[in-house]
């Protein structure tokens, strides 16, 4: 992850105080009705600010100066909504700030005709359309996202990945997509121009950070419909509380019946303010965090979606294993002693770059002590690979002829040398390309020595991640084109649930579809074109940075650090976003009770004295009662506003213990938290003489 | 709390939990249409019924064609129950000669019977003619309750289907109900209870000479009583089974000839739980998870059983001021002590408390004791648990349909705090899901607080109120509460047989019934077209303790963050006076 397009702090000035401003301009009563929530909670400020000017001006339903009070809380905690969703754009606004400064009006070179040498004329960047063709060349900008048609140059995308060190673009294959806003720092490139001013990456990815094209997502919009619901009850809850006290006063004989301001007091704290105020918030914060870990998403849907994932399909190459394979064995033949198959294994592999090659140097030294040699002093001529004799080996002096490579290739080669391929490795052979690895034969002029076993390795500590995926209930889907035996062994290793052998790309397709007509949730990760159809059909799709222009347009996510163990990290985000949102709900909702406790007794005491036995937490006076509740509804979200940035921690495990330890957590830490939080206020408005 | 009621208690839901798998068992494999006896000895009645009324039995409904289908056999029904009531004097079956029912009051119990409350703002035995009861009530008694469990048996196609439309046909659904499951179990239970001495007679009531005359209202002596008879049996038996609890007499199961005995008595109380419970089962069965039927009523009796207990050891208790007087409140050999005013001293304090408790919670409101002569809490339990949404049991299907809702919004939540889009039984909760269930749990607290609110200010509401003070509020609350869960029991001590309450009463009815029905048909709609999400170890388990006591703690919380409030001016304050006078 780059820690250049990261802001940790939660007090960084220049984030903090146009948040405050913006915490007031929010006010509007436009941008208010969005959130019906706060919505209730504005009409109430503004009733409650009436009977204040009522009370001061002529004779209010209760003390001026108490309605004051409740009013200017009311307005606080309309203020401390705002300020959450104000500090989460906040966020995203200084990094599409810094994302801007990359988006320059330059210069571009535009080809009259499509090719190397054509005659071009200069114009603007913001002039260019699709289909376009310009030339870049060493030190130019890239003007506008496309796809190299000619050319091969080394590019600095560091203002978009955040990545220093150089990306090779050429034409043709998996490397074509160029963006705008980058530098080629070597060579040139012809580039055709595929998107239209406004449509670009970087205009995608400043709109996503900025929270502007931001729609509710399905999850939000049914969540809305639940805090709707509250609100309904509540608001009817504490209308239907006027006749019932009037009534009551009647009844009783004495006593009067309850405060509009005190109506709306309750009212307000019974609401769930607190996940209506924070809603917006988090679900720009989850959009947020996506982006901190260099994951550009098209939508807020995908992201969502990501935490419902219950398939994840992985290409094995790059992603599972290490990109190569290595050795891991030597197997002599019969009555070859295994030092001396070590010794030529190592002196054919000592001018061998490849990783392959290197391994077989590694393991000879580590198991068999057999250090490096000066192959120079040796007469040494290296033979190297080709795709031809499919062998690579040694020439020393004395007329020693070491090779090694694929195992018919070095049997034809002793057999031509009038040597005889030994009937007992045959076996060896056979068990090695079962259990997944890669047989190479060594020999020595027409003398088979023996083979060794080459094997995928798995990279490290990804069993565990896919342990932990499993404990999430994700199945993990191994995809490569190895044969089945090998793809078995390999997913074995990995520790995945499944595997795809000899994918084709309508194999992956049909995969695909099938998994979803069983109702699951597939995610995959591709970068080449042949990977579109399926990314096209999957549900959350991530398509690599370095990757194809029609990949990223089939995916719903592009990941700027092209890794592709990065869906893990996608679908904690999804995850983490869905459960901030859970997890407030359930506190918001939990804090009510107490706020009865305080309201309840202080509304009606006057009318049924008795009603006191409810004030369990012995609050002074109905007065400070009803602003102790109050202050603590606004001052809760304030202090709720880190978690609704950052999210709620997400461990896997299985989901019955989350949602214990959430409930724990949350809902009876938002049963007792209240009553705590009530009780230290009111005593600290005791202290002040404020009530 | 002494030992004799721990014992009764436990006998009861003993007997109660042992008759939940058989029964659960046998009316899923009517909905199955497996053999199970009745269905195949009476298949061929059912296929002519079919015959004779055009119904092409084998066609699925979508859900907008099964709610019109049910709206449309509810309102013919409203019809024939008041056009009966209204013409009743010049028809048939009337020995007592009973005039034509007011139009208001008519409205009102066709309405009530129809909608499964069973409200009775008359007097049985002096208002309504024997065919006025058999023709109008029972068969509504029958019908109502099947329309209950039809919606539930559509519900849980919902669930099992995969991406259909359609829901079963509701004909068969209700036709299958009445025929195979009510009608024999009435039939027994009918029988039972004549053999207890409960009439079942087209005779005119009896007349019996006074051992002592009396003097009436107008100073003429009276010397003879008549003493009202009829088919009562029949009536009884399905008024409890199906959750309807309209009395054949005024005292309902107070009467000595509606619950003559304690085995009367035992049979009662037993069969206002029957269905309700063993349709857990059924539920569970018929989404080929039985888990989750018996989570369902795991989550019932955790909060049934405690209110259950708290009620008795309330009015075990007696009253705080009679105690202070020096009487003896105590239970011993020669009396069960406790608060008995307004109990059978047949029945004492713990069969009483075991019916006001279960008549509340499964929308029985069929009564053996004065609800309004409660302790405070006493009394505040029966209306809480009405408030709740009637979902502790509830109306036989309805009650089921009606916690499923609850169980939709508890998934929902708990499923935004495990980080995954919710699912219950395989099924993902989304926008619609959520809109109708939302529906479903805002829509019986809103026709409470508001007539309540309405009839507390206006003046025909307050003159109704024959209690002063926070009792007479409670009378109101209980009555809306009642009319809207479709319970039917009344608190008393309100007048509500007035042209305001019929109409008021009439409405909250229809609403609480009809505006949860359509939602919950949406909502079984809306789930059958979607597809089955396999279980995985990140779905959320919905059978084991934790969930059950999420999603008691939701309802409770739910009912307790509406009622609190009202209930503190009602009950909870008339019981902190009570108490704060010792």
């Amino acid at each position: 992850m780059k820690k250049t397009n990261k802001i940790n702090s939660l007090f960084d000035l220049s984030i903090l105080c146009p948040a405050i401003i913006d915490a007031f301009r929010k006010l509007d009563p436009r941008h208010q009705i969005r959130n019906p929530v706060m919505f209730v909670v504005f009409v109430g400020s503004i009733l409650t600010t009436g009977l204040y000017l009522q009370a001061l001006f002529g004779h209010g339903e209760t003390a001026a100066g108490f309605i004051l009070a409740v009013t200017l809380w009311l307005w606080f905690t309309l203020l401390f909504a705002n300020f959450s969703e104000a500090m989460a754009e906040g966020r995203g606004k200084a990094q599409a700030a810094s994302l801007r400064k990359t988006r320059k009006d330059t210069p571009a070179r535009k080809l009259l005709k499509p090719s190397y040498g054509s005659s071009f004329i200069t114009v603007s960047a913001t002039s260019l359309r699709k289909q376009d063709v310009v030339l870049v060349e060493a030190g130019d900008m890239i003007p506008m996202d496309g796809e190299v048609v000619e050319g091969i140059a080394s590019v600095d995308e560091s203002a978009i990945t955040g990545e220093s060190a150089p990306v090779i673009r050429e034409s043709g294959g998996d490397r074509s997509a160029v963006t705008g806003g980058t530098r080629v720092l070597s060579d040139w490139l012809v580039v055709r121009i595929t998107a239209n001013p406004g449509e670009t990456f970087l205009d995608h990815m400043i709109a996503m950070v900025e929270g502007a094209k931001r729609q509710k997502t399905p999850n939000e919009i049914a969540l809305t419909i639940l805090l709707v619901v509250f609100t309904i009850i509540f608001l009817l809850v504490t209308a239907t509380l006027l006749p019932f006290s009037i009534f009551s006063v009647g009844a009783a004989g004495h006593g009067e019946a309850i405060s509009v301001t005190v109506l709306v007091a309750l009212l307000v704290c019974l609401i769930p303010t607190t996940i209506g105020g924070l809603l917006p918030a988090i679900g720009i914060a989850g959009m947020d965090r996506m982006i901190q870990a260099n994951v550009i998403a098209t939508s807020g849907r995908a992201v969502e979606a990501a935490g419902d994932v219950d398939v994840l399909l992985l290409d094995k190459t790059g992603t599972i294993t290490l990109g190569n394979r290595q050795a891991v064995a030597f197997f002599p033949a019969n009555g070859i002693n295994i030092e001396v198959l070590a010794d030529a294994a190592q002196l054919s592999s000592l001018s061998d770059e490849t990783p392959e090659g290197r391994s077989i140097v590694i393991l000879a030294k580590q198991t068999y002590g057999i250090r490096e040699r000066q192959i120079q002093g040796m007469e040494a001529r290296f033979v190297p690979f080709t795709a031809q004799t499919k062998m690579s080996g040694v020439d020393l002096g004395g007329g020693r002829q070491i090779r090694k490579g694929a195992v018919e290739a070095i049997e034809n080669y002793v057999k031509v040398h009038g040597g005889l391929f030994p009937e007992d490795l045959k076996s060896t052979i056979d068990t090695i390309s079962k259990s997944g690895g890669t047989p190479l034969a060594v020999c020595e002029n027409n003398l088979t020595l023996g083979v060794i076993q080459l094997k995928d390795i798995v990279k490290g500590g990804i069993k565990e991640r896919f342990a932990e995926l499993r404990r999430m209930g994700i199945k993990t889907v191994m995809i490569t084109g190895d044969n089945p035996l090998t793809a078995a062994s390999i997913a074995a290793e990995a520790g995945m649930d499944d595997f795809l052998a000899q994918a084709t790309p309508e194999a992956k397709l049909r995969l695909i579809r099938e998994m979803q007509d069983g109702g699951r949730l597939v995610a995959m990760t591709g970068d080449g074109t042949n990977d579109a159809p399926a990314l096209a059909q999957a549900d959350v799709a991530v398509a690599m940075h370095t990757g194809t222009q029609a990949a990223k347009e089939a995916g719903n996510m592009v990941d700027l650090d092209s890794n592709p163990t990065k869906l893990i990290e996608v679908v904690e985000i999804g995850k983490q976003l869905l459960m901030t949102r859970g997890s407030l709900t359930t506190f918001s909702i939990a804090n009510d009770v107490s706020k009865y406790f305080a309201i309840i007794p202080a509304a009606f005491v006057g009318t049924y004295p008795a009603l006191k036995a409810l004030n369990i937490m012995h609050l002074a006076t109905p007065q400070s009662a009803v602003l102790s509740a109050v202050i603590f509804n606004a001052l809760i979200i304030v202090f709720l506003i880190p978690l609704s940035l950052f999210g709620v921690p997400y461990r896997p495990m299985p989901a019955s213990r989350l949602l214990k330890n959430n409930l724990l957590v949350y809902g009876l830490g938002g049963l007792v938290a209240p009553f705590v939080g009530i009780k230290l206020i009111d005593m600290i408005l005791v202290v002040l003489h404020l009530a | 709390m002494n030992w004799n009621n721990l014992i009764q208690i436990s006998f009861y839901l003993a007997a109660l939990l042992l008759a939940v798998k058989p029964l659960g068992t046998f009316m899923a494999s009517i909905y199955e249409e497996k053999p199970a006896g009745f269905n195949t000895w009476l298949g061929s009645l059912e296929r002519c019924l079919y015959r004779v009324c055009g119904v092409r039995a084998d066609v699925g409904m979508t859900w907008k064609e099964y709610a019109v289908a049910l709206m449309l056999f509810n309102a013919l029904g409203i019809v024939v129950v008041y056009i009966i009531q209204r013409f009743q004097g010049s028809l048939p079956l009337n020995p007592m000669e009973l005039p034509a029912v007011a139009a208001d009051s008519a409205f009102n119990t066709a309405v009530s019977f129809v909608s499964n409350t069973n409200w009775q703002g008359y007097g049985g035995e002096s208002t309504m003619s024997y065919l006025t009861q058999m023709l109008a009530l029972t068969v509504q008694n029958f019908v109502s309750a099947a329309t209950g469990m039809a919606v539930l048996v559509a519900l849980a196609r919902g669930f099992i289907q995969k991406q259909t439309r359609a829901l079963g046909n509701f004909w068969v659904d209700i036709v299958r109900t009445t025929l195979y499951i009510l009608m024999p179990l009435s039939l027994i239970l009918a029988l039972l209870l004549v053999s207890q001495g409960v009439p079942q007679t087209f005779h005119s009531g009896a007349v019996a000479t006074l051992v002592q005359p009396v003097k009436d209202g107008t100073g003429n002596t009276v010397t003879q009583q008549v003493i009202a008879l009829g088919p009562a049996a029949s009536q009884i038996a399905i008024k409890q089974l199906g959750t309807n609890g309209g009395g054949f007499f005024n005292a309902n199961s107070a009467h000595p000839y509606e619950n003559p005995t304690p085995l009367s008595n035992l049979l009662q109380m037993f069969s206002i739980l029957l269905i309700p419970a063993a349709l857990c089962y059924t539920f569970g069965y018929l989404v080929k998870d039985l888990r989750q039927g018996w989570a369902l009523l795991a989550v019932i009796l955790t909060i049934f059983v405690p209110c259950l207990l708290w009620s008795v050891q309330i009015e075990q208790r007696g009253n705080p001021l009679l105690t202070r007087l020096g009487i003896d409140q105590s239970a011993t050999m020669f009396q069960s002590g406790g608060n008995m005013e307004g109990k059978e001293a047949r029945f004492g304090i713990v069969s009483s408390s075991i019916w006001s408790v279960a008549t509340a919670a499964a929308s029985n409101g069929s009564v053996n004791s004065m609800h309004d002569s409660y302790m405070p809490l006493g009394g505040m339990i029966p209306m809480w648990l009405i408030q709740l949404g009637e979902v502790i049991f509830g109306g036989v299907g309805s009650g089921l349909y009606g916690l499923i809702a609850f169980v939709i919004v508890a998934v929902f939540i708990a499923g935004l705090m495990i980080g995954r889009t919710p699912e219950y039984l395989g099924k993902k909760i989304e926008a619609q899901e959520m809109k109708m269930s939302a529906l479903i749990v805002l829509i019986p607290p809103l026709i409470i607080l508001m007539l309540t609110a309405l009839s507390v200010s206006v003046a025909v509401g307050k003159v109704g109120i024959l209690n002063p003070g926070a009792h007479g509020f409670s009378e109101i609350l209980y009555a809306f509460s009642s009319a809207s869960g479709n319970n039917g029991s009344a608190f008393a001590g309100l007048s509500a047989n007035t042209p305001f309450y019929n109409i008021a009463l009439g409405l909250a009815m229809f609403f609480g019934r009809f505006w949860l029905i359509v939602p919950v048909l949406a909502i079984a709609g809306s789930l059958s077209s979607k597809k089955i999400v396999p279980v995985s170890p990140g779905t959320l388990p919905t059978h084991t303790p934790l969930f059950v006591f999420f999603l008691a703690i939701v309802v409770v919380v739910v009912g307790a963050l509406t009622f609190f409030p009202a209930l503190s001016l009602g009950p909870i304050v008339e019981h902190l006076m009570l108490n704060g006078a010792q």
